[in-house]
């Protein structure tokens, strides 16, 4: 009997002093391996007879759960010191910097086309184009702008042949006449796209964006157009209340024509829009010219409608708080990096239109 | 059109204040551009401050100039300029007394210029040309040089359209009709005791002028004008120069009549032609500029010489003096078309071109010439004749039958019969109704109504665009996609390319000749005849070229890791529509930033490669059909560089690679290798629209098995030829070949390379055997070796 006390003992203050996870194999095999300690004892059982027997493997067994218990403590003791000790001696400084990560970026200007696609595509209107060369008749005498009247001194033209007849468009509008001779009314076109003028200063860059709108139908009249700009402004700055003015003007191929100023305040340095007692002047609009329609050979006695013309340059300045045209075209890398826009930030409808 | 209240009131009685005023003019189409509440003058005592030589010109001076307000920047060519002086600066929008030219800011030679610093004699104060005016220094900085009576001075844009505005009579008539006050009905003219007009006028057919009235005053002195013409004069910017002259100008912006004053006796024979010019004449004016003429141009002549350009400028000969005695008034129609090209042509923008180029009223010619002997009898003195007129004597209104449903049809909202006739009653319709249609003869000095649609600007001009009623937009009403699909494609590709690292930019559509001609053969037919300036001179025919300017600017800024692209046009012609859409970009410096964790890695071919197969594959091309072929662009690097064929090789989709060293050099790039490439936009959107490029899906349930092949080939073995090769051996069970290792050198024989490649089989039928496996390995290695010649490895 004192045999198994005797081993356990043994076993106890060996299995106590282990601290590696290979020893506790080696002991485990020195108590109940084939030729255990106590696997002896198991082999004595056979001799014995009736209680003694009984009683003997019993303590036997009592002793075995011991030592297995004792052994499956210490693994776990054990193991679990190990990775805490793994653990700990694999610290890194997670404050260190990732793999350097690149940005692309969108430039404003197509940003803004794409906003003004976005929200002018909603109520109908589809994307139309030009081409930045044209001939004076498109550019100039179609939009009933004849030689030698005093509104075509308004535009610094470059031209391209010494009898200027082909120039650099100095507006978007030359799209209406293009997209109304190549096909049949109704239209309702918007045409963004680049425009030339040859002056530069600290305000105007010989080449700026214009975006252009045309809806002819037979009843579009003033009240469309009023409607229509007063969704755009308020969609575009994001905004539910504009103040908008309509103030007379003249543009050869508009008649009546009419400049379009918002109501804006500064504060803070930040210029707010749709509030204050401040106007800015940000289009030029008015019911299309019946000459216009007729060097379209479309009749103005069936069909009428508004056109409009904004600068997207300035839209994007107002909006986004960009304050030196010039800086849109010189591609300062600090600058496109700053003002552009996240590639995956595609301007929709359902996200609305803010940065 | 500058004026002040008080001249305003000469027309219009009203109460109505300042404010109103402006408010009122910008409702109806007036735009109030400024009000000079200061009594400021375009004339201001000024010091400059610094007076450095100017870097592009020899004879310039660029001058610090502190005009009071702030400090500007002055180029000037005086030889007295200099630090420390006193004397007059013409801000911009100031018209020098002399020769009536307007200053602008401008740019001479590359130097910005914010107006003008101004000789005794451009201030008509004396003959004194040879310097500046220089002042004593007790003067005060920013004070008005010309004395002024400090009225608020209202500058309104007055539209091409409405030449009645450019005189304040007509600006008081629109300002009456919108009920601002009342209009002053203009006073009757009765001259007594006239003597006979000794003056014969003829006017040549087709000269440009339609009628000339012209009125003799004899023994007069031209004297200083009285004080209130002087202030007049002086409240609108001018400078009185003598009582005929002030007349004369007094009347025009009072009435938008110009006129002319001749010395009389300086015409030979009593006998004025107008005429049309010759080729090569040569005329004086009165800007003490020698104009030489081409054919065509309105001239007023007598016998012997040319006496002015008619509606232009006159002449120098027979401008009138101190010394004048007798005088004659011409007041005439010039033709608004020939004024304005004859104008433009030899750059003089004189007020009175100004006013003819737009149209005046015809019926003020008579009562201009009047008015003026008037005026000049109760200053200077003397005896006026008849007024006489050579040309069109009669003046028809022109007559438009208006009906009111234009109206509303137009705008929007309805009117009444009385308000619209109220309205145009008030602009000077004569009216004769007919139950909802309006006869109407248009006043004689709105040459701009036309037709219907002038009338229905006119009432709702006057009776207010805030009485539009807005209508809501319709909201999906879309008929028609919103984006053609080229333009869906384009979008597609700059956010792709922009996702990739890139920075998008904008450039000029122009650039310097001389730089695009390294990427693109030289096309005369894009030159532009009117350039900005010479680096600006050309239509470009390569998006690098601005790409590679800006490049060298950023570099300059010490940014040497760049990538940045460009979509927009190049041209091919002159012709509208010969441009194409292209994607360029470029990138320079390292891979990546310097960074602890990877080196700093070298841009190489094949990460441009990436670039463009990564937005060309997003986009729905397979990378089976872009072949890579030798590009013909000298530009690049001719070992590291390709351009990319769509399929059959018809169509240019891309080209990429490092540019040759050479053209770095030549446009001045201080940094190498740089890499670009090119996405041609227009074949691309023709290749997607044409073709929908679908992968079929299709999962296999069983295992893909991997098997390695390393082999020794000639160095000038393409790879990419290897892979199309064995990739057809069996397609259905080759799902993909990777090359995972090449290299020459060490261990490796001279003009060979080592290349290895991993091979990934698997069938969508069944498990493949070893057997079909081996076979397969068979194929490849056979093929490896007859084709390609190659050892195998392992």
């Amino acid at each position: 009997m004192d045999e198994i006390l005797s081993i356990r003992k043994d076993f106890d203050s060996k299995i106590e002093n282990v601290s590696v996870l290979e020893k506790i194999d080696l002991i485990k095999s020195e108590f109940l391996g084939k030729k255990g300690k106590l696997t002896d004892l198991f082999k004595k059982i056979p001799n014995l007879q009736g209680e003694d027997r009984k009683n003997f493997a019993l303590k036997l067994n009592k002793a075995k759960d011991h030592i297995n218990s004792l052994i499956e403590k210490k693994l776990n003791e054990l193991q679990g010191k190990e990775i805490q000790e793994k653990l700990s001696s694999e610290r890194i400084d997670i404050s260190l910097p990732g793999r350097p990560i690149e940005f692309g970026k969108i430039h404003p200007v197509t940003q803004v086309i794409d906003e003004v696609t976005a929200i002018f595509g909603e109520i109908g209107f589809s994307v139309a184009e030009g081409p930045d060369l044209e001939t004076e008749f498109n550019n100039f005498t179609a939009l009933n702008t004849p030689e030698h009247h005093p509104a075509r001194d308004m535009h610094d033209t470059f031209y391209l042949t010494e009898d200027k007849n082909i120039l650099l468009r100095t507006h978007t509008s030359p799209v209406q006449i293009r997209t109304m001779l190549s096909g049949k009314p109704p239209y309702q076109i918007i045409a963004p796209g680049r425009t030339y003028r040859c002056d530069s200063d600290q305000t105007h860059t010989p080449m700026f964006h214009q975006v252009e709108g045309l809806h002819i139908d037979k009843d579009i009249n003033m009240g469309h157009l009023k409607g229509v700009l007063d969704y755009f402004i308020k969609k575009f700055f994001n905004v539910d209340k504009i103040k908008m003015r309509f103030r007379p003007s003249h543009f050869p191929f508009t008649e009546p024509s009419a400049e379009v100023d918002i109501g804006y305040e500064i504060k803070d340095g930040e210029i707010i829009i749709g509030e204050g007692n401040k106007w800015l002047e940000i289009l030029g609009c008015g019911m299309v010219h019946p000459n216009v329609l007729r060097n379209c050979k479309v009749n103005p006695s069936l069909y009428q409608g508004y056109a409009f013309g904004m600068g997207i340059d300035r839209l994007a300045m107002l909006k986004y708080g960009i304050n030196d045209l010039r800086s849109f075209f010189e591609s300062d890398i600090r600058w496109l990096s700053h003002f552009g826009f996240n590639p995956l930030d595609i301007p929709a409808s359902y996200r609305g239109f803010g940065k | 059109m500058k004026f002040t209240k008080s001249w305003l009131s000469d027309h219009l009685k009203t109460s109505a204040t300042l404010e109103q005023i402006e408010k009122t003019l910008n409702e109806i189409g007036l735009e109030v551009e400024n009000i000079d509440k200061g009594g400021e003058s375009f004339f201001k005592v000024a010091k400059i401050l610094k007076a450095s030589k100017h870097p592009n010109a020899d004879k310039l001076k660029v001058c610090e100039v502190d005009t009071g307000k702030r400090v500007v920047q002055v180029v000037c060519g005086a030889n007295n300029a200099r630090d420390g002086l006193f004397t007059v600066f013409a801000s911009p929008g100031a018209i020098i007394p002399k020769n009536q030219l307007k200053i602008k800011i401008t740019n001479i030679r590359g130097i910005e210029s914010n107006g003008m610093l101004c000789s005794e004699s451009e201030l008509n104060i004396s003959e004194e040309s040879s310097g500046i005016i220089e002042l004593s220094k007790n003067k005060k900085i920013g004070e008005s040089f010309f004395s002024s009576n400090n009225e608020p001075l209202i500058d309104i844009s007055v539209t091409p359209n409405r030449s009645d505005c450019l005189g304040v009579y007509g600006i008081a008539r629109d300002l009456s009709a919108k009920g601002l006050g009342s209009l002053k009905e203009i006073k009757k003219i009765d001259i007594k005791n006239k003597i006979k007009n000794p003056f014969k006028v003829t006017i040549e057919k087709n000269s440009g002028c339609s009628a000339f009235s012209y009125c003799y005053i004899e023994g007069v002195k031209n004297i200083e004008s009285p004080k209130w013409l002087k202030d007049k004069i002086l409240s609108v910017g001018l400078r009185p120069i003598s009582a005929i002259v002030d007349i004369t100008n007094y009347i025009m912006i009072d009435l938008n009549r110009p006129l002319h004053a001749y010395d009389a006796d300086k015409i030979s024979k009593k006998h004025v032609i107008v005429r049309l010019s010759k080729k090569n004449e040569k005329f004086n004016a009165l800007d003490d500029k020698e104009y030489k003429l081409e054919e065509g141009n309105c001239l007023i002549t007598d016998k012997d010489k040319i006496l002015g350009l008619g509606g232009i400028i006159g002449g120098a000969s027979t401008g009138v003096s101190e010394k004048s005695k007798n005088i004659l008034i011409e007041s005439a129609l010039f033709e608004p078309s020939l004024t304005s090209k004859t104008s433009k042509k030899l750059g003089i923008n004189s007020d009175a071109s100004f006013r003819f180029a737009r149209g005046v009223d015809k019926n003020m010619m008579v009562y201009g010439s009047q008015l003026a002997a008037k005026l000049i009898q109760e200053i200077c003195g003397g005896k006026i004749s008849n007024v006489l007129i050579s040309g069109e004597k009669i003046f028809n209104p022109r007559k438009i039958i208006f009906n009111l449903s234009k109206f509303s049809k137009i705008i929007g909202i309805p009117i009444t019969v009385k308000e619209a006739i109220d309205i145009l009653k008030k602009l000077g319709f004569r009216i004769n109704l007919k139950k909802e249609t309006l006869n109407l003869e248009v006043p004689s000095w709105r040459p701009d109504i036309v037709e219907d649609i002038d009338v229905v600007e006119e009432i709702i001009r006057i009776k207010g665009y805030d009485k539009i009623k807005l209508i809501e937009p319709n909201q999906g009403t879309v008929k028609k996609d919103i984006l053609s699909f080229g333009q869906k494609i384009q979008r597609s590709f700059l956010r792709s390319i922009a996702n990739q690292g890139f920075f998008q930019t904008i450039t000029y559509s122009f650039t310097d000749s001389k730089v695009d001609t390294i990427f693109k053969d030289e096309n005369k037919n894009l030159y532009l005849k009117n350039p900005i300036s010479s680096d600006q001179n050309y239509l470009r025919s390569s998006l690098f070229s601005n790409l590679f300017s800006h490049l060298r600017n950023n570099i300059n800024r010490n940014f040497y890791n760049q990538k940045i692209f460009e979509c927009g046009p190049v041209f091919s012609s002159n012709k509208p529509g010969d441009q194409s859409l292209i994607l360029a970009g470029i990138q320079s410096g390292k891979l990546n930033e310097k960074s602890w964790i990877d080196k700093n890695k070298e841009v190489s071919f094949y990460d441009i490669k990436n670039y463009v197969f990564k937005a060309l594959i997003e986009n729905g091309f397979l990378e089976k059909d872009l072949l890579i072929n030798q590009t013909e662009d000298t530009f690049y690097h001719p070992a590291k560089s390709c351009k990319l064929n769509y399929n059959s090789n018809n169509f240019l989709i891309a080209s990429f690679g490092e540019f040759s060293p050479k053209i770095l050099k030549d446009l001045d790039i201080k940094i190498s290798p740089v890499f670009g490439f090119e996405l041609f936009l227009n074949n691309i959107e023709s290749i997607l629209q044409k073709n929908k490029f679908k992968n079929k899906f299709q999962i296999s349930n069983y295992q893909k098995v991997e098997r390695d092949f390393s082999f020794i080939i000639d160095k000038e073995t393409e790879v990419g030829n290897i892979i199309f090769e064995l990739k057809k051996l069996n397609e259905d069970i080759i799902k993909k070949i990777r090359v995972f290792d090449v290299f020459d050198g060490e261990n490796v024989e001279k003009n060979k390379k080592s290349v290895a490649l991993n091979f990934e089989f698997q069938s969508n039928e069944k498990t493949l055997a070893e057997k079909e496996i081996d076979e397969i390995s068979k194929k490849i290695i056979n093929t490896l070796e007859g084709s390609f010649k190659a050892t195998l490895r392992s």
